[in-house]
């Protein structure tokens, strides 16, 4: 199955890219697509996206793993906000 | 309530949507707040580099679903009868408008109360990442322990500095 990753601001700057696309297992959890992330991304991107403080989104909601993804989800990873 | 969130490139006009307002309230209404933040033209620190400007990146979508949630719960503290938020992305420099907040309601106090609620929750809640820009690059803004400490004292939790 396929799963959209999308990268904002530090962490899109992190990457080099702001979204990519990843082929994984079906049900597959955050420990998969993070493994599937290593092949793509350098050590300093993953240990950016690994950091404490980063939240994640699954089609745009607040999730916390475990977490199980389904085709054609949207997984994004957010650093601390800063608006207003 | 009437109710409208604006994520936005561009400039807002603030008598425009004063005006807007007063065409659209209910004869009920006794007060309207308003709020406007500027991206301030801040003296660099001694070596410091200077902020030439500020950018604004937002997650379409969940941006204006995270303040329609902050609406949502200003809207369940006061009795509002309109709501605007407009904030802006993308490069922005010194002295620009950069967020807006109108509240109106019956009575002065929930008026006051419901934009600094808000602007203090869009602080912390709404989904936006800002970059300081000067002439030797890029640097993420950090959440400060003020912005933390102000929705802490709304939500009653006690001070965690």
């Amino acid at each position: 199955m396929r799963v959209d990753v999308r990268f904002f601001a530090s962490l899109r700057e992190a990457a080099g890219v702001a979204s990519l696309t990843v082929e994984l297992p079906e049900r597959a959890g955050f420990d998969a697509l993070i493994a599937a992330l290593e092949a793509r991304l350098d050590a300093p991107a993953l240990t950016a996206l690994r950091a404490e403080n980063v939240r994640l989104a699954r089609n745009q909601e607040l999730v916390v793993p475990p977490f199980e993804l389904a085709n054609g989800d949207e997984l994004a990873f957010l650093p601390p906000v800063t608006g207003g | 309530m009437h109710l409208d969130v604006r994520v936005q490139t561009g400039d807002f006009d603030v008598a425009g949507e004063y005006a807007a307002l007063r065409g659209r309230l209910p004869p009920g209404a006794g007060a309207v707040a308003s709020f406007v933040g500027l991206v301030r033209d801040v003296a660099p620190a001694a070596g410091a580099e200077p902020v030439r400007a500020l950018y604004l990146e937002h997650y379409p979508g969940m941006t204006e679903r995270s303040i329609r949630a902050i609406a949502g719960q200003a809207q369940q503290r006061w009795p509002l009868l309109d709501l605007v938020v407009i904030h802006r992305v993308g490069r922005l420099e010194p002295t620009e408008q950069i967020v807006f907040v109108q509240a109106a309601a019956s009575h002065r106090a929930a008026a006051f109360a419901a934009c600094e609620f808000v602007m203090d929750y869009l602080k912390t809640d709404a989904v936006f990442w800002k970059r300081e820009d000067t002439d030797a690059g890029g640097r993420w803004v950090e959440a400060t322990r003020d912005d933390r400490r102000r929705v802490n004292a709304w939500a009653g939790a006690p001070d965690d500095g």
